[in-house]
């Protein structure tokens, strides 16, 4: 640390705190040994005597024992990893199986029923019909589509997860995937953050100022976005329902769509550990710093507290910022697919520019188009690429007007509407992929500016995992067609 | 409890269980707003339960989670007690108040220039030992604490007995078993809280006993310094041993003259609502 010109060590007053400072700086030299060393013996020493007076263990430890068993079994080197993945996958499959009829419910409520009656309401107002168009068509559909698509999932997800952490798992989960993070010459204490990122990247983000190395902090900052957050789940969800569990018959679907979502998410485990290898051996060089991993005790969870905490802090916290993106959004997408120049819309141009691009990474032009529109969340992508792929494809009977979001209420009748639109088992396995493996939304973009201070760590945050998008979905692209 | 002077005497769990008790005594106020007579601080190991306690205090609910490290960030809420208003802050847990993360970093500075009213630490029953490497860091910060000694229901079940009286005793200031979970020990917490609020100075805390030879004349001769600069300053020594150990933090705020002056206004407002309770109990 430099020294002010104007409070040099002669200059100083005496009693001054610039003297106090000069006068520590002489004495830290004469000092033998390291400072905070010496500190924490003495540290130690005190608390073990005041410990060793206060504590006494009478009677014999009864729990600790099924404790210790448990943490046996889900921490083992030969079990740890399958029991995860056990769980994750039981989470997903309950998660599947269980929203589809609410979710279907839900669509015909908002979307078959409160749409026409949205529609004669405002024709009796008499509303002009771009307004209508607008405020219906845009905005109401797009929200009602987010909230039947999201809610049920979400609503069953969040406090499964939640329950898994009251019970005290997640410690568990960090201690297995330590060992590989620190041969990816990463922090142990990543595990932390990645498991908040898969509920919330911006969160994850955050999480990571449990890290203390800088170095080993910007690694984690920056492989936060393959932990697949919760407003990714859906798309994953619902695109692993209708092409991976479509292939296999339906007695099997739930399951084998359960295991796609499973490898998906692990497969952003592994991305992470890759990146933050490749980070730790170029840019961001330097040695793993050593921690301890607490492990508490495994707590019966409350029950019906995580369920309302689980509930109002996440799943409908989480509804209320799809919401919010999705009310702008869908003005957005039917403005773009209204609004016409040299006769043809703004949408289709778009499409159409993005085509090229979007075939050869094994996508389409609609869903690069729907990932620009959905920069800030996430959560829209499906409702937005259902829109435009009905406007690109020109479909009638099932939208009507253009920029109309229509009565889908089924996975089957999805999986028609995109069918329709040229989409393939490689367009559903590389929109998973692609939703895995893009730019981060514009608020962990701003979070990770606001935690590094620096556009360019914000900058290659958001780069870098885009282009691994890129590479990963042409090369399976290429692979596929090469193949088949 | 213990060290309890007669005229704040705890309340006992049957108390605390009646409706009409808890009206008149706790009010939860949520998000804090608006003029507050004190700030609490909550300190703690990662996974004690600080939020938990934070929750029941304030009548929010701040998400809670069984692993270590969830709170990065300080919350804050309020409540009011005995016609007082106090401002909760729920500090991220640490393991110690010495090294660099920004977590720590968060938790260290607002305990030292954040001068909080009350400390409460929040500790682990059944891993005591490591829990008070950090109580014995807050306490050379600030002698106006309370130990809550939580999972006490734990404790149990793993047949570990802590007798809060002696620890009370070693370490100078209140010792609250409780079960925060359960609501077991709160209001007795409460008490402890608006004991040493209320108090004009702490008493006997407990300081490091025994310091390192390798330091122990430049800790000396550094604390002296200070001490006679800033007469008021509660924890020189602590600062002293943070300028031994190159802390830029605490160098810098030393240099700026940020230590001095911060004592005088956070007493001053203390000593003023004491003496206005004083003349209330006549």
């Amino acid at each position: 640390m430099s020294v002010p010109p104007e409070a040099g060590a002669a200059g100083a007053p005496a009693g001054s705190g610039e003297e106090i400072f000069q006068v520590s700086r002489r004495l830290r030299t004469g000092i033998e040994g390291d400072v905070h060393e010496h500190l924490v013996e003495a540290l130690y020493a005190d608390a073990g005597r005041i410990a060793a007076r206060a504590v006494s263990r009478p009677g014999r430890e009864r729990r600790a024992t099924f404790d210790a068993t448990l943490d046996r079994i889900v921490t083992s080197r030969l079990w740890g990893f399958p029991v995860m993945l056990g769980l994750f996958a039981l989470m997903f499959w309950l998660t599947i199986s269980g929203a589809n009829v609410p979710s279907a419910l839900l669509a015909d409520l908002l979307v078959g029923k409160g749409y026409p009656w949205l529609q004669e309401l405002a024709l009796a107002a008499g509303l002009p019909a771009w307004l209508r168009g607008l405020t219906i068509d845009g905005m109401y559909l797009a929200t009602a589509w987010v909230v039947s698509v999201m809610l049920p999932p979400m609503a069953i997800f969040f406090p499964l997860f939640t329950l898994l952490e009251d019970f005290g798992y997640l410690p568990r989960v960090a201690f297995n995937l330590d060992r590989l993070f620190q041969r990816a010459g990463a922090h142990g204490r990543q595990a932390m953050s990645t498991m908040m990122g898969f509920g919330c990247n911006a969160a994850g983000v955050v999480a990571t100022r449990i890290i203390d190395s800088p170095r080993e902090r910007l690694i984690a900052i920056l492989t936060n976005n393959f932990a697949l957050c919760n407003g990714r789940w859906p798309t994953q969800i619902l695109v692993a329902t209708i092409f991976i569990g479509g292939l296999v018959p339906a007695h099997l679907a739930g399951l084998v769509s359960a295991a796609a979502v499973t490898g998906v998410a692990m497969l952003g485990v592994g991305f992470t550990f890759a990146t933050a290898w490749l980070l730790s051996r170029t840019i961001l060089k330097g040695e793993v710093s050593t921690f301890s991993l607490e492990l508490p005790p495994y707590r019966p969870p409350r029950f019906w507290r995580t369920l309302y905490t689980s509930l109002i802090d996440r799943t409908l916290f989480v509804l209320w910022r799809a919401v919010l993106f999705a009310l702008p959004s869908g003005a957005v997408i039917w403005l773009s697919t209204n609004v016409e120049i040299g006769g043809r819309s703004l949408a289709e141009q778009a499409i159409t520019g993005l085509d090229p691009l979007g075939l050869a990474l094994g996508l389409n032009g609609v869903i690069l188009l729907a990932y620009v529109i959905a920069i800030p969340a996430n959560e829209i992508i499906i409702p937005t690429v259902l829109m435009l792929t009905v406007l690109s494809a020109k479909m009638t009977g099932v939208g009507g007007e253009a920029g109309v979001i229509f009565e889908l209420d089924s996975p089957e009748e999805i999986k028609r509407v995109l069918t329709a639109g040229g989409w393939t088992v490689l367009t559903g396995v590389n929109l998973m992929l692609f939703s895995l493996l893009h730019n981060p939304c514009s608020t962990t973009i701003y979070t990770i500016y606001k935690e590094t201070r620096s556009a360019r760590w914000a900058a290659l945050a958001t780069l870098l995992p885009l282009f691994i998008g890129f590479a990963v979905t042409a090369l399976v692209a290429f692979l596929w067609r090469a193949l088949s | 409890m213990s060290a309890d002077p007669a005229n704040t005497a705890a309340p006992s769990e049957a108390c605390a269980a009646c409706d009409v008790y808890r009206a008149a005594q706790l009010r939860k106020l949520g998000l804090a707003e608006g003029e507050f007579d004190f700030v609490v601080a909550l300190a703690g190991n990662p996974n004690t339960g600080k939020s938990t306690v934070f929750n029941a205090l304030t009548g929010l609910r701040q998400h809670t989670g069984n692993w270590p490290g969830k709170t990065v960030a300080r919350a804050e809420g309020g409540f009011s007690y005995r016609d007082r208003r106090y401002k909760l802050v729920d500090l991220p847990g640490t393991y110690s108040l010495l090294s660099t993360s920004v977590d720590e970093e968060i938790a260290r500075d607002f305990l030292l220039f954040g001068r909080p009213d009350v400390t409460v630490v929040v500790a682990d029953a059944t891993r005591l030992e490591r829990n008070l490497n950090l109580v014995l860091q807050v306490l050379e910060i600030t002698g106006r604490a309370v130990l809550c000694l939580n999972l006490m229901d734990e404790a149990e079940r793993h047949g570990v007995k802590v007798d809060d009286r002696q620890l009370a005793r070693d370490l100078g200031v209140p010792v609250v078993p409780a079960s925060a979970r359960f609501g077991r020990g709160l209001p007795e917490l409460l008490a402890a809280i608006g004991q040493v609020a209320l108090a004009p100075v702490s008493g006997r805390v407990h300081r490091l006993s025994e310091e390192p030879p390798a330091i122990r004349a430049a800790l000396g001769d550094l604390t002296a310094r200070l001490r006679t600069a800033y007469p008021d300053l509660p924890n020189a020594r602590w600062i002293a041993m943070r300028l031994l150990g190159g802390d830029d933090r605490v160098a810098s705020a030393l240099r700026r003259g940020e230590l001095s002056g911060l004592a005088d206004r956070a007493r001053g407002a203390r000593e003023g609502l004491f003496n206005e309770a004083k003349e209330a109990v006549r």
